[in-house]
């Protein structure tokens, strides 16, 4: 599971969709790895626009990484760097193994072998 | 056919090119359109699936005279009309002969005639025919001839054009993407072909970000990644996300230089989603499980009996279903039910102007009315059939709309029955027809 895709995820149970405290998830126990990918800065740019960055910094932080600007970068279109940055954070950082709970109900998804699951048992499921 | 000209006017409409289709012909293989220059034709032809290639026309008529002459009026005004075509008088060149139906009639020596007949032209380059920097093609129809079954032994029409640009079929992508040349692929593994034309009539491009809720062994997400979207989706089955033999969905894109393009695949349930309400999805593709030999599965246990105090089971001081190892039950799920589901999902994450396109299953048997999915928000553009012997499968096209927009609703409690899996089963007998609703 790449970082960025923590920003899409929230709890899927249906009662949790009102509370704000099923997303992001709380990740732990997580073993990362970095895997190369093509640098795209138009990518980028147009994936800042859909990120909820308070979750980005709550996830990074669970992961071990508290460098993050507390603001989204803005205008990054001429920031090299910046964006270098958020290419390795959010598109070469892998989560191989690990647990994602939900902060409103407490349910425990696993991430195995670098994919996520998010099925319910029967008695949370719709 | 009614793809062709679907896909020709979701070409234009994401390149922003204005251009009448009224007169194209299902069965004819030659369309004429009115374009403002070189780069709209390319632009309207360079990602086509179901179209060849595209030639600014020079000439045309019913017998090779005709030809002649209206290209001879073209030419007569052709360079002062175009003050940036000088390089085509000097330019390497070749001539081709393209028949429609005609196949391989004409003789090399009677083709290489007529490309001689055209000598009066003011080409001062010369002709090379690898890699010439124009290419002339003379375009023939043949009609057939329903007595012979063969075709007619002379061509009934005639196009003259240069080549401006072949399509992307004529470039390769079948080939490049096959399924068989995949590192990962499985029994439902959708069709090359239409999982590109799928992703033209979503207009997919290098901008967007694609999801596939039921992205199995990944068809439509390798098709968008042709087209530089960037592609997510999500899948029930865990063990088609693992992967076989260590090859997983992923590897495909490596293998024609798209790894960039895999954004990511997650083991979820539609009916119970996982993602966050305000993600947004600028293009949904996808072909739902058709619950006859995949059958359709959502979480749960069909017999609520069997889930009685699973609950609070423990095993080693944790609760079961909270263990890494627990394996979630399924149970079977309506295909109408998901469908409308399917439909809220689009509403919920599409920017407005986003389109959804899903594949359905439709049983094709003396005129049933066959009743499509509708929500209030999505606007139905395209329904497109396609036809399988005892039974036909439609491309569905749905663009989201804004608030004004106030389109029919049809849940599957209007839709009635038009149960597929039984009437599969049972063979479409007479018996099993649903009651004509009138």
């Amino acid at each position: 599971m790449k970082f960025l895709t923590t920003n899409f995820v929230r709890c899927a149970v249906k009662s949790c969709s009102t509370s704000d405290k099923s997303f992001p998830l709380k990740f732990e126990e997580c073993e990362l790895e970095q895997e190369e990918q093509d640098f795209n800065p138009d990518f980028i740019i147009s994936m800042l626009e859909r990120l909820d960055w308070n979750a980005i910094i709550k996830v990074a932080a669970d992961l071990g990484n508290t460098q993050l600007p507390p603001q989204k970068p803005m205008n990054v279109e001429t920031n090299e760097q910046v964006l270098k940055d958020l290419h390795s954070l959010l598109l070469e950082t892998q989560i191989i193994n690990g647990k994602m709970i939900c902060e409103n109900c407490h349910h425990i998804y696993y991430i195995k072998d670098s994919i996520a699951n998010f099925l319910l048992p029967p008695h949370l499921a719709n | 056919m009614q793809f062709r000209k679907a896909e020709l006017e979701s070409l234009a409409s994401l390149h922003n090119i204005n251009v009448d289709f009224s007169h194209h012909k299902e069965d004819s293989p030659f369309l004429v359109v009115q374009l403002e220059n070189d780069q709209q034709a390319i632009d309207l032809v360079k990602r086509g699936i179901l179209i060849k290639s595209i030639y600014e026309l020079w000439g045309q008529g019913e017998d090779l005279p005709t030809l002649h002459k209206t290209v001879q009026n073209t030419m007569s005004t052709y360079f002062e009309e175009n003050d940036d075509k000088d390089n085509l008088l000097t330019d390497t060149f070749k001539f081709e002969l393209l028949t429609f139906l005609g196949g391989n009639k004409t003789p090399l020596k009677q083709q290489l005639e007529l490309f001689d007949s055209f000598k009066y032209l003011p080409f001062k380059g010369r002709v090379r025919l690898k890699n010439p920097q124009q290419t002339y093609s003379i375009l023939q129809n043949y009609e057939f001839n329903q007595e012979t079954q063969a075709p007619e032994n002379d061509p009934n029409y005639w196009y003259m054009g240069r080549l401006v640009c072949l399509s992307l079929r004529s470039r390769g992508v079948l080939e490049k993407l096959e399924i068989s040349k995949r590192p990962f692929y499985g029994t439902t593994t959708f069709d090359t072909e239409l999982s590109l034309v799928t992703c033209n009539l979503g207009l997919v491009d290098n901008k967007k970000l694609v999801w596939d809720p039921f992205v199995g062994t990944g068809s439509f997400l390798l098709a968008a990644s042709e087209f530089d979207a960037m592609g997510f989706g999500n899948d029930i089955d865990f063990l088609t996300l693992k992967g076989k033999k260590g090859k997983r969905i992923r590897h495909n894109f490596a293998k024609v230089d798209k790894k960039q393009q895999f954004g990511d695949v997650m083991c979820m349930d539609f009916n119970n989603c996982a993602l966050r309400n305000d993600f947004q999805i600028d293009c949904i593709l996808c072909d739902p499980p058709y619950g006859i030999r995949e059958g359709l599965k959502v979480c749960g246990v069909s017999d609520p009996e069997k889930m009685k105090g699973k609950e609070t089971l423990m095993i080693n001081g944790e609760l079961a279903f909270l263990r890494r190892d627990y394996i979630q039950p399924k149970r079977t799920f309506s295909l109408d039910l998901l469908l409308d589901e399917l439909l809220q999902f689009a509403v919920d994450r599409l920017p407005i102007g986003g389109r959804l396109c899903f594949w359905m299953p439709v049983a094709n048997d003396e005129d049933i009315p066959t009743m499509v999915p509708q929500n209030k928000r999505l606007e139905l553009i395209y329904n497109l059939q396609q036809d399988f012997n005892r039974w036909s499968r439609r491309c569905l096209v749905y663009v989201k709309r804004d608030e004004g927009f106030d389109g029919v609703s049809a849940t599957k409690e209007d839709r009635g029955k038009n149960n597929f899996r039984d009437r599969y089963f049972k063979s479409f007998s007479k018996a099993s027809k649903p009651a004509s609703n009138k």
